[in-house]
């Protein structure tokens, strides 16, 4: 492939993932809005926004590093739609061995970036925000890699996201199994962290602490990291779908009507166990990932390693 | 009229400052505008936890003289273009603690106010009904 065509490809996937992730964060509002009998907002909603923080003044905090204050909205982006790129490679079956760990780690980019913008904007509750959202961190991403595990091995012992999709497509989803479902139990509950919905939303607790680390972000800056988030919410979703539930294959329209239905189940499911929890404290979060989903997830892979 | 101020109209976010000497009850007929009977968020609004995101100021009480700097500095850190609301006939006039010894005045002796709700509380109605009729007039 030649450069222009990979800078091509790059931006109309991005374009893509941006469209469809504010899309989807609709389908979240709306959703919630319906389950607390309200009407709700209209589809063009988030595009209305993101263009109304673009016409804004953007302020930075006298105490603020303004390098990083300022770069860490675009790393969160860039990260984001990164992974977003690389997912829907492996989507059209070109992706490589090892693409998934490349995955794990750009889906943690997005959240150092709102701990670094966040210590850097020299707010004393962006300080608390960010000192629960590294704590989250460090307790989903445990269990969130003993899912990946999981699903690694079901998928035929391979680390290549492609390989896990066709083998699954061949010999039946790894989500009827046993070590499959705990996989995807676990994985729903990390990235209900990862992107801070409401049972782990404590980095961000609106009553709380205002926003917590997006408490100084106005203006563009903030509206980068609403898009980071919208991509965040098809990437997410979707890289589940690959791992337990088979992934999309486009080989028929009916075969791809059935991928994308599988994408707004887990969509919806996350949604729903956003509408339904309070928000826990940091401790309870902390005691919940790391002790009891990472017991399954270690009972899961054995399972996995066992066949069941 | 521009495109970023068409989609301003659209989604206003609103941050609620009660400057001090508010009796809770316009706080109150605030929070209905949220409830299923009114729902905002049909027409994109919502409320926010920080003043660097508001669209919108929305006031509620008078300004006792410990708030003045407060509210003052409030105004400050909110991003521009930011639209002030004073909601309450304690916002728009002082009401019945004009002549309070804690009065620092009405919202408009502090802070420039672009759009009075009077009423003891404003029904959400009237609330509703203020901020279409300035966003007619915006451009």
């Amino acid at each position: 492939m030649s450069v222009p065509f990979v800078i091509l490809y790059f931006i109309g996937t991005f374009v893509f993932l941006s469209v469809s992730g504010l899309i989807a964060m609709w389908i979240d509002r709306k959703v919630t809005a319906r389950i607390q009998f309200r009407v709700g907002p209209p589809w063009y909603q988030n595009f209305v926004d993101f263009i109304k923080l673009t016409g804004k003044e953007v302020l930075i905090p006298e105490k603020a590093n303004k390098l990083i204050f300022v770069s860490s909205p675009i790393a969160a982006l860039m990260a984001a739609s990164l992974s977003g790129v690389i997912l829907l490679l492996a989507l059209k079956k070109i992706g490589f061995a090892g693409d998934i760990i490349l995955l794990v780690y750009l889906l943690v980019i997005p959240s150092l970036a709102i701990i670094l913008g966040g210590s850097s904007s020299g707010n004393v509750l962006a300080s608390v925000g960010v000192s629960r959202e590294l704590k989250l961190v460090l307790s989903y991403e445990l269990p969130f890699i003993c899912a990946i595990i999981i699903a690694a091995i079901k998928g035929g012992s391979t680390t290549s996201l492609t390989k896990i999709m066709t083998y699954q497509q061949s010999t039946g989803i790894s989500v009827f199994s046993i070590s499959g479902i705990i996989g995807f139990f676990i994985s729903i509950f990390a990235l209900q962290g990862k992107l801070g919905l409401v049972p782990f939303d404590l980095a961000e607790a609106e009553g709380e602490i205002s926003t917590g680390a997006f408490i100084e972000y106005s203006g563009i800056l903030l509206g980068f990291f609403k898009l980071a988030k919208a991509i965040l919410y098809i990437v997410a979703p979707l890289f589940i779908v690959c791992l337990f539930l088979g992934g999309i294959s486009f080989d028929s329209v009916g075969k791809g009507i059935n991928g994308i239905l599988k994408y707004f189940l887990v969509l919806v499911i996350m949604i729903l166990i956003k509408n339904t929890n309070p928000r826990v404290r940091i401790d309870q979060a902390f005691k919940f990932f790391w002790i009891k989903l990472t017991l399954l997830g270690i009972i899961g892979i054995s399972l996995a390693f066992l066949r069941w | 009229m521009s495109m970023k101020i068409k989609a301003l109209k659209k989604s206003l976010w609103v941050y609620h400052l009660c400057t001090g000497g508010s009796c809770n009850n316009c706080d109150i007929e605030i929070l209905d505008l949220l409830t299923p009977r009114y729902d905002v968020e049909r027409f994109g609004m919502v409320l926010v936890g920080s003043p660097r995101h508001a669209d919108v100021l929305l006031c509620t009480g008078i300004v006792n003289k410990k708030c003045v700097d407060r509210v003052k500095k409030l105004y400050e850190q909110t991003a521009k273009p930011c639209v002030v609301v004073a909601v309450g006939s304690c916002a728009c006039s002082g009401g019945i603690f004009r002549d309070g010894y804690q009065m620092a005045g009405p919202l408009n002796k502090i802070i420039p106010v672009d759009i009075y709700i009077p009423g003891c509380p404003p029904k959400p109605e009237a609330m509703i009904s203020a901020i279409v009729k300035f966003l007619e007039k915006l451009k």
